[in-house]
């Protein structure tokens, strides 16, 4: 499998969900449960990629510039920062504290 | 915004209560639309320094077109390389199932029925998949009549899209341009994206509880499992919590 084939499958299915909620009549993801299995879906994904990105390097787990970028990020959107702005600052913590070391 | 949309409507005279409503939905677009048309720019960064070239990039932006997905897919590959292909795959589809339910609530606000045939148009019905992610659906769900949302939703919709592609082709180049992308922290960037899409979604103790626990299996399971495989398995905390109707506060009070 090449980069080319992942990236047209997953955007085939991607796509394609799209189009299944406009053109699919509703019913099965309109009841309580599977909806709020969607939901959920969409909180853990997001939550391990967040671990994942911070935490991870292959298979291991290290714990380096990144974790206090990370703290930052979350001190940022709480005070409700945009965005973009909390990316960029994300990005200067962990290059500056890589610098210095 | 619902206020804001109250006064506006009770300010404006009876006849003007339209056009009051729909400007207020293209200025919810707008502002929505440009704002997280900006962040563009660090996908198209991250997905060059995961290794993707610019077509493959812009490619993304252009079709999958869901920025949770395409952060997912990029974040998987940047860890794992080609060799976890069908976990980034899985993982860009899973995410896309929120896009199914959002079609869902959209359908009848968007869809313009044909008086003569009584059926809507099959490219309208694509083109209002295509744009259906978080920010349209949100900004459609927030106004008061399906007028002013059906506005909300295109202006938005389209707003993103011309502004999502031509920044992840900004940020693309950009990332070409820098090279070493971990002494620039990107690899921080991507965490922290990853964390202002989840942001809004923890209002919830439930969310906060799954968020938790599936950011804690992610971690265990990374030195034993393929790189890929480790968000997957966390995915099954949603199922069970969601399953069950676990850490429901609201039930319990």
């Amino acid at each position: 499998m090449t980069t080319w084939h992942i990236i047209l499958i997953a955007s085939a299915a991607t796509l394609a969900l799209k189009l299944v909620g406009h053109l699919v009549p509703a019913g099965f993801l309109e009841r309580e449960r599977p909806a709020r299995i969607a939901d959920l879906l969409t909180v853990a994904l997001l939550a391990a990629l967040i671990a994942v990105q911070t935490l991870g390097a292959g298979q291991e787990i290290v714990v380096d510039a990144r974790v206090p970028a990370v703290i930052v990020a979350a001190a940022l959107y709480a005070l409700r920062v945009p965005f973009i702005v909390v990316v960029a600052v994300a990005a200067l913590v962990a290059a500056g504290i890589r610098a210095l070391a | 915004m619902d206020e804001r949309t109250a006064a506006d409507a009770s300010a404006a005279g009876d006849g003007d209560d339209v056009a009051a409503e729909r400007s207020t939905a293209v200025r919810d677009s707008l502002a929505v639309g440009l704002a997280t048309a900006i962040y563009g720019v660090s996908f198209g960064a991250l997905a060059v320094a995961a290794g993707l070239d610019i077509w493959q990039t812009c490619f993304l932006s252009l079709v999958m077109f869901t920025g949770g997905s395409q952060f997912a897919l990029v974040g998987v590959l940047a860890s794992g390389g080609v060799a976890a292909g069908w976990s980034a795959i899985a993982t860009a589809a899973m995410l896309g199932i929120r896009n199914v339910v959002y079609g869902m609530r959209m359908k009848p606000i968007v869809d313009d029925v044909d008086p003569a045939t009584g059926r809507g148009s099959i490219w309208r019905r694509v083109a209002a998949a295509w744009v259906t992610i978080d920010e349209s659906t949100a900004v459609a769900l927030a106004q008061s009549n399906d007028r002013a949302a059906r506005m909300g939703f295109w202006v938005t919709g389209i707003t993103i899209f011309v502004g999502w592609n031509l920044t992840t082709l900004a940020g693309a180049l950009i990332g070409d341009a820098i090279g070493d992308t971990r002494a620039w922290g990107l690899d921080a960037a991507a965490a922290a994206a990853f964390l202002g899409l989840l942001w809004p979604r923890l209002k919830r103790f439930q969310a906060g509880a799954v968020a938790v626990a599936a950011a804690v299996v992610a971690t265990l399971t990374t030195p034993v499992l393929m790189p890929g495989l480790p968000v997957l398995v966390a995915a099954v905390v949603a199922v069970v919590v969601g399953w069950f109707n676990l850490f429901d506060r609201r039930r319990a009070s």
